[in-house]
């Protein structure tokens, strides 16, 4: 299989825009015709459903959420990166190419990282349009601040909730597309198949959460924005019913997935305290702007954190990263703090976190500066953890929080099958082997505002199926496939339910396949994820309520998903022989312990195929840089 | 994170299937419960144990658990949300209970929620308020720059307060008359406070009133439920402010 990225060829500035010029339109007039099917309603889904429906496309949008208003993007914290200079810190749209390119440790496509930077500016006068709250100075212009991994302040913000807000901007634009009838909303629908006709997407079956029939929906193209996959793992900071069905229902079709095994630990979580804990709350990294991070000099130190002493203190992000202090990258910052928990540095409940304090700030900038920044964020610690953070430090540890793999798309966001296109978290693209803060919201609206908007319609006016009936052969074969899965996961009748098995799926991955991956350690994985899908197969509850209202059966389904997914991102993770961003190989690190990337061997995209029978195939497509020459990251 | 211990609750829980159209309250014991363990996973945890017992789950919406996707809500002991102010029911730890406390939950009860099935209510109405008009009508790829236009920013922050709100409906379930005058009140805030959303200001508060009405939300008699019970305290001067400026 010969993988085409599709990429323009030139200069790298203004390669979209001359791309642009060159795709083939619909005229306006027949834009009616096409229905397009969205799954998903996070920032990349109901962006790109609302700018398609202004288009004057049909355009359908599934959600198994109640409201569109609650998909996880709500829940992003921090802010959304632009460069736009603002603050005349010698920002620019080269500068968060490059920061981007690099933070992502050389592992993502130049041209995509450009056309992201490119578009970041206009993705802030849209939402600011749309009437987003960003922050403001006392002048009313736009506040900004700095995230990890950068040297200029170019994140805007709306307090903590800038995910929210940026969410309900794009949502209201999508209800005005109800409002004119060229969006049709279904809610509490869960994705369950691709309809492929010829090999080419042209609808999904759907389970209908509160009635539980199976739905065929067609369409002329499909766009998934259905999120990531963190919460293989156990204890993400997702939404618990966040899940990667879509997506991997997509990749059994033909889709390939790209990177499966770059995904992103964040380093400011809130720990658990129970072992039921079923999630980790994160704690915005905006937060480490202000916080210090810190651990007690000496091993096993069981003292209050007032009671240390500065001196028996270790600043250890301060001590080994002079330059970006705090704020180094997400992964550098996890990895760090692990290790020396693993040390016996660590503190709290089994010694599993680390202090992040504000007593400096706090002293220096005086308690209200520091409660208009972060006061709901504190106000969200304080209810979790029961403890004051204007008092005592934070106690923070790493959690599984945004997967940078993800279906694998070509530039125009369409994937391995035809007329499906990836949006936001589900596809892989611009974030390489790591995402820097603040990016996500970046990459999710670019790709519903202004990139599908674009190459969506190219694709239909090329391809003007006539419409697929929903009593086709594929559609009613899909709907029988469909119905056939779910009398297999209730005929097992075994004893484990299925919180149990995915509670000790995420355990075993995070494990073998969290901030540090070895060889051994990846191959016992794959054994132990075996023998849990053949207790799955063999052993799972799965009790039928008598009403079709049924979240075991969504587990059950989400779960046969999981088992799969974690098998290839464990095969992923030990075929990839280097460390580079969010994958650290401990056999492939610098005697300082920082990650050595393998440029000669795997200056590559890993896209991933599914295979009925047997082990999945392995494709690869080259990367090439012609603007920045690969070198190693070093934020010291 | 408090001191270990543990302590027992009981829960009585509204009970009614999708097929009923009536329910009853059952109730049931947990015991050896941390502190530290939120409410909710307190019900995943019976939820569980029901599971193993052949019986079937309590239905309770829910999804982000830090407070924020509005997903999760219904009455303890006859509070919305529960005892704890400014938090939503996910948010809410068993710290604040005592040992051997019984807890009464059960789902909003409002004309325009129908209940679904146990603790989980219909709430698409809220939606269909917004579809009538909470919004600002600009196209995507026709905004001007976007510090052409200064917002002062104590104009902002009170718009983003307006905004937070989370929809989840305990405004409604808290009313005596089951009004979405808060939620309403709140959109309306929001979006007159930025000059993007003031042209169509008069427009979008008249939809939003008469959809209100449509829905069978009731009028709000001024008893200021709805803003005690907010997960996001949204004020209720919102909503004075939406009558004021309404009779013009």
């Amino acid at each position: 299989m010969r993988l085409d990225p599709q990429l323009p060829a030139g200069p790298l500035a203004e390669a979209w825009s001359r791309r642009r010029q060159d795709l083939p339109l619909v005229a306006p007039s027949n834009r009616r015709h096409f229905r397009v099917l969205v799954v998903g309603s996070g920032l990349a889904g109901a962006s790109a459903a609302a700018s398609l429906a202004e288009q004057g496309y049909h355009v359908r949008l599934l959600t198994y959420h109640d409201s569109p208003r609650r998909a996880h993007s709500v829940a992003a914290q921090g802010g959304i990166n632009a460069a736009r200079n603002y603050q005349n810190d010698g920002d620019s749209v080269e500068r968060l190419f490059r920061d981007t390119v690099r933070g992502g440790d050389f592992r993502a496509r130049e041209a995509g990282c450009h056309r992201l930077a490119e578009i970041s500016g206009s993705i802030i006068d849209q939402c600011v349009a749309l009437g987003v709250p960003f922050a403001r100075e006392y002048g009313g212009s736009l506040c900004n601040r700095s995230f990890g991994g950068s040297q200029v302040s170019r994140t805007f913000y709306a307090r903590g909730q800038t995910g929210q807000q940026l969410l309900y901007g794009v949502v209201q634009a999508l209800l005005r597309q109800v409002a004119a009838g060229r969006v049709e909303l279904c809610p509490q629908r869960d994705l369950l198949d691709l309809i492929c006709l010829d090999g080419v997407a042209r609808g999904a079956i759907c389970r209908h959460r509160l009635t539980g029939a199976l739905e065929t929906h067609t369409a002329h193209a499909v766009l998934l924005a259905s999120g990531g996959y963190s919460n293989v793992f156990h204890r993400s900071t997702n939404a618990v019913r966040s899940n990667a069905s879509a997506l991997w229902r997509a990749h059994r079709r033909g889709a390939l997935m790209a990177n499966p095994c770059f995904t992103q630990i964040h380093p400011t979580c809130i720990p658990s305290g129970d072992p039921d804990q079923s999630k980790l709350t994160l704690m915005s990294e905006s937060l480490r702007n202000d916080g210090r991070v810190w651990l007690p000099r000496r091993p096993g130190d069981q003292r209050r954190p007032d009671q240390v002493p500065e001196a028996e203190r270790d600043y250890f992000l301060e001590r080994l990263y002079p330059s970006y202090g705090n704020m180094v990258p997400r992964d550098v910052a996890s990895r760090r703090a692990r290790e020396l928990c693993v040390a016996g540095h660590g503190v709290g409940p089994a010694g599993r976190s680390i202090y992040l304090d504000f007593e400096e700030a706090i002293e220096r900038e005086g308690r209200g500066v520091i409660e208009e920044r972060y006061g709901n964020l504190f106000a969200i610690y304080e209810r979790i953890s029961g403890s004051d953070p204007y008092r005592e430090p934070m106690r923070i540890y790493p959690a599984p929080h945004y997967t940078m793999g993800g279906l694998w798309v070509d530039y125009h966001l369409m994937s391995t099958i035809p007329g499906l296109f990836v949006l936001g978290e589900s596809n892989f693209s611009e974030h390489g082997a790591n995402r820097l803060g603040a990016s996500a919201l970046m990459q999710g609206l670019a790709d519903g505002l202004f990139i599908v908007p674009a190459t969506v319609p190219a694709w239909l006016a090329e391809h003007p199926h006539p419409e697929l009936d929903e009593h086709h052969p594929v559609c009613r074969e899909a709907v029988e496939g469909v119905r056939a899965r779910i009398a297999a996961l209730r005929s097992i009748g075994g004893r484990q339910p299925a919180e149990d098995l995915r509670r000790q799926l995420g355990g075993l991955l995070i494990e073998s396949c969290g901030i540090s991956r070895s060889a051994q350690g990846l191959r016992s994985g794959l054994e132990e994820v075996a023998a849990l899908r053949a207790s799955f197969d063999q052993d799972l509850l799965l009790v039928d309520p008598g009403t079709p209202l049924d979240p075991e059966l969504e587990k059950a389904l989400q779960l046969q998903d999981y088992l799969e997914l974690a098998d290839l991102m464990l095969r992923d993770a030990l075929a990839r022989e280097e460390s580079c961003g969010a994958h650290f190989r401990e056999e492939h690190q610098s005697e300082s312990g920082e990650a050595l990337r393998r440029d000669d061997a795997f200056s590559h995209i890993a896209a991933w195929q599914w295979r009925p029978d047997g082990a999945p195939i392995r494709h690869q497509e080259p990367l090439q840089f012609q603007a920045i020459s690969p070198t190693a990251r070093s934020y010291r | 994170m408090s001191a270990p211990s543990s302590l027992s609750l009981r829960l009585r829980i509204w009970r009614q299937r999708q097929d009923e159209p009536g329910g009853r309250f059952l109730s049931y014991p947990l015991t050896d419960l941390s502190p530290d363990l939120s409410l909710v996973e307190a019900l995943d945890r019976l939820n569980q144990q029901l599971l193993l017992a052949g019986e079937r789950p309590v239905s309770f919406d829910h999804d982000c658990r830090e407070g924020i996707c509005g997903s999760c809500g219904f009455l303890i002991n006859g509070q919305a949300h529960g005892p704890r102010s400014g938090t939503a029911v996910c948010q809410l730890y068993l710290r604040e209970f005592s040992d051997g406390q019984t807890l009464t939950l059960e789902p909003w009860r409002a004309r325009a929620f129908p209940l679904i099935q146990d603790l989980v209510v219909d709430r698409s109405a809220l939606d269909r308020l917004l579809v009538a008009g909470g919004y600002v009508s600009i196209n995507i790829g026709s905004a001007p720059e976007a510090n052409a236009l200064p917002v002062a920013r104590e104009q902002a922050a009170q718009a983003f307060e307006a905004a937070s709100c989370i929809g989840c409906g305990a405004c409604v379930a808290a009313c005596p008359n089951a009004s979405a005058s808060l939620f309403v009140a709140a959109k309306l805030a929001h979006l007159e406070l930025l000059p993007q959303g003031q042209p169509e200001a008069q427009q979008r508060s008249l939809r939003m009133r008469e959809q209100m009405a449509a829905e069978g939300f009731g009028a709000c008699g001024n008893q200021l439920e709805c803003s005690a019970v907010c997960p996001k305290e949204i004020p209720s001067s919102l909503i004075s402010r939406m009558n004021h400026l309404a009779r013009g």
